[in-house]
């Protein structure tokens, strides 16, 4: 038997033909491994390559690149960077004792910390398949990411949102509309971004300077992104538009990363580029990074891998360019991929556990399509545990409804539940806005005052004033 | 308002007027209010009802005008609903009966070679089929009829649990010139009933959706029926005239008006926030 992978369970011996094979029938069940044919074949299989797994040595990961060296830049990426001695610590144990490890009192936040360049995403993606969801969440809670740009965010104690004003249209109104109710409902601190309907150089553009004027003309410690490629960033940049964050969806592998139109050294210039403009005040994270479980096999990029193996790659990408913000979008892809509730909730916390274990500032866009086997209830309890998990921001669209992408994510209200339901804080600068700009009050949490915040009521009667005048008088939000 | 009430509104709920985003919904505390508490959750519902429902091929078949002789009733290789969503390979393919039906067709039909197959597929909305396609077609009937050039229809085909690609299979075996999918569309929460429609010039399993031409959101209050069957013939002539669809045929039917709009928006600053308007 060619089989490098063997388990003798009683009187049957289990056999996995290579490190990657073995990977993949250790994780928990999915839709999209079972579509490519990379899942364990029953649920006793699964158990047994958890086994195996759990009694491989660390250092293995170092000797057996799921994907060949020769062939892919992540992988000599991962293998390039890898730090021996931050490595050295953990280097004489076994998957198993890593997670054991990972769960004592040894692993505090400092030694947490000093570890994450001796990790690699694979022993990352490993050891949390031999973890409960409880087991993600604990130590997901106890690495510490902090980030900055204009404020400051991954902070203990600390919530944020990005605000996600997006429009079927692209409508200067529209999305100013949608800017405004999130601002009243204190999200925005991550970042206030846009995925603009088309990716047309000009008009993300005009977005930028949207956003910037906003930013500038009420001095929100925040900053602006327009979700468009790599290129038309470049090409904004060049053209003199006011970038803050580049923005880019990225994969675990070379080929995955050739299908969004990207490499390695195209992700440098933009973030040289980003760089040179000097637009952070506290900070110079300028990247902004989504991923997501199940893009490796949709580009049929996998080289075998189970997609969360692939995922976790993506966040060594994300890693050697220090982004301001990373986010998987779990439940974007659709049920080919994870087909309910509880696949969605078991990926979301793994994406989360691995980003932050690396050292990312892992966010998380909570969200369903609907034709998957999932609700505002699972939302709710995926919400409510990476919270606890201390994942560092979700998304705040208007009422959950995304208009333009056509899914469900977290509404604004979602951001006001966990800051309520757990104590948590916006980024510190951005707080004291809300203070000034009395949009929070200094009780509680997630106190909001009742009415319209001073600073914005010109705003509001500029436009409702403009509507009678055109005669549109009749009371609006009388809902759909 | 009644200030001892528990709600609390919010004086920008106005501004709904300008878009469809769910901005000013007010509190209770710091969550939704019930009512829009409940409407969420009844767009969610009929959305997802959307995607459940099976599509009623009697009663289709019963509202579709005549087409090309008796339709086919056909379906993919993913046996139900559950299978369809897991697997979307599946949903590219023919079941072994379905296909036998149209080799059967093509050998009955042996000097066939029809300019058109319209290929009606369930998709992720079945409502969307089942409330548009009649019209849709009634519409593209008035048009052909009155067309330059003579349309030579292949049978109408309805598919059960298919997938966009399916067509190219079916087409195929009809020895189509060009198939036209009419499917429903992955729904939107304020959106559930979208047909989307897709264009493929000398379909055959492998062609990739890049050598397709697409027309979306076809629906009362998104794009009219009307509207699209002049979009579609447009794209019918062209890719008959040029003898392709895809990225190589570009639908100019109202190349000014969408330029406009996407200047207008964003060029005259509209933007309340900044103090232009």
């Amino acid at each position: 038997m060619s089989a490098k992978y063997r388990y003798t369970l009683g009187d049957r011996t289990y056999r996995f033909k290579d490190l990657a094979t073995l990977m993949a029938r250790a994780t928990p069940a999915r839709s999209g491994d079972r579509l490519a044919g990379v899942m364990a074949e029953t649920a006793e299989q699964r158990v047994v390559a958890q086994m195996a797994l759990a009694e491989l040595p660390l250092r293995q990961f170092l000797q057996e690149p799921l994907v060949p060296y020769e062939e892919d830049e992540v992988t000599r990426l991962i293998l390039d960077s890898h730090d021996r001695e931050a490595f050295a610590p953990i280097a004489h144990l076994t998957l198993g004792d890593f997670r054991n490890w990972l769960l004592s009192s040894s692993a505090t936040p400092a030694a947490l910390t000093a570890l994450r360049s001796g990790l690699t995403p694979e022993m990352v993606a490993a050891v949390s398949k031999l973890m409960r969801n409880q087991d993600l969440i604990l130590v997901a809670q106890k690495c510490r990411v902090t980030t900055a740009f204009r404020n400051t965010i991954g902070l203990p104690g600390r919530f944020s949102t990005r605000l996600q004003p997006n429009h079927p249209t692209d409508d200067a109104t529209g999305i100013a509309a949608s800017i405004l109710d999130g601002l009243m409902y204190a999200n925005g601190d991550a970042v206030i971004g846009i995925n603009p309907a088309t990716d047309n150089l000009a008009q993300c553009k005009r977005l930028l300077q949207l956003l910037d004027e906003v930013i500038q003309h009420y001095q929100i410690p925040t900053q602006a992104c327009v979700l468009t490629h790599v290129t038309t960033a470049l090409e904004a940049m060049a053209q003199g538009a006011p970038l803050d964050l580049v923005f880019q969806s990225i994969g675990g592998t070379e080929a995955t990363n050739r299908s969004f139109g990207v490499d390695l050294g195209l992700l440098a210039e933009a973030r040289d580029a980003a760089l040179q403009l000097k637009r952070g005040t506290l900070g110079n994270n300028v990247m902004y990074f989504e991923t997501g479980q199940g893009s490796a096999l949709s580009a049929n990029a996998h080289h075998g891998l189970d997609q969360q193996t692939c995922e976790a790659r993506a966040y060594a990408v994300a890693r050697h360019f220090q982004p301001l913000l990373v986010n998987s979008v779990v439940g974007f892809i659709g049920p080919e991929y994870l087909f309910d509730g509880r696949e969605i909730i078991r990926a979301g916390l793994e994406d989360h556990f691995c980003g932050k274990l690396l050292g990312l500032p892992m966010g998380v866009d909570v969200c369903y399509t609907n034709h998957a086997e999932a609700d505002q209830n699972d939302m709710d309890n995926l919400l409510t545990l990476l919270a606890v998990a201390g994942c560092t921001y979700i998304m705040g669209v208007p009422g959950a409804d995304d208009i333009m992408l056509n899914y469900q994510t977290t509404s604004f209200h979602d951001a006001l539940y966990v800051r309520e339901a757990l104590g948590l804080k916006p980024a510190p600068e951005f707080e004291q806005w809300l203070l000034r700009m009395q949009i929070m009050d200094e009780q509680g949490s997630a106190g909001l005052h009742r009415g319209l915040a001073p600073g914005f009521a010109p705003a509001l009667a500029r436009v409702l004033d403009a509507d009678s005048d055109v005669g549109e008088s009749h009371p609006g939000g009388s809902g759909k | 308002m009644n200030d001892n009430s528990p709600v609390i509104e919010n004086p920008w709920q106005r501004l709904r007027r300008h878009t469809s985003a769910r901005i000013g919904l007010g509190r209770a505390g710091i969550s939704l209010p019930t009512s829009r508490l409940l409407e969420f959750q009844l767009a969610h519902a009929r959305a997802r009802d959307a995607v459940h429902l099976p599509l009623d091929v009697p009663a289709l078949l019963a509202a579709l005008p005549p087409w090309g002789g008796d339709a086919l009733r056909l379906q993919s290789r993913a046996g139900d609903r559950t299978t369809y969503l897991q697997r979307p390979d599946w949903g590219r393919q023919l079941a072994d009966p379905s296909r036998q039906r149209l080799q059967q067709w093509a050998e009955d039909n042996r000097h066939s070679q029809p300019d058109l197959a319209v290929v009606v597929v369930d998709g992720l909305s079945s409502r969307a089929v089942q409330n548009h396609t009649a019209n849709l077609l009634r519409a593209l009937q008035g048009v052909l009829s009155r067309a330059r050039e003579s349309w030579c229809l292949a049978p109408l085909c309805v598919v059960e649990q298919g997938r966009v690609a399916l067509g190219d299979e079916i087409g195929a075996l009809l020895r189509a010139n060009a198939v036209l999918i009419c499917i429903g569309e992955r729904p939107g929460l304020s959106s559930p009933d979208s047909l989307g429609l897709y264009l493929t010039w000398q379909p055959r399993r492998g062609r990739t959706d890049a050598e397709r031409n697409c027309i979306s959101n076809v629906r009362p209050e998104g794009l009219s029926c009307r509207d699209a069957v002049t979009r579609l013939l447009y794209l019918l002539q062209e890719s008959r005239r040029q003898r392709l669809t895809g990225v190589g045929l570009k639908d100019r039917t109202d190349d000014g008006g969408k330029t406009l709009t996407a200047a207008g928006t964003a060029e005259t600053g509209s933007n309340f926030l900044l103090g232009r308007e």
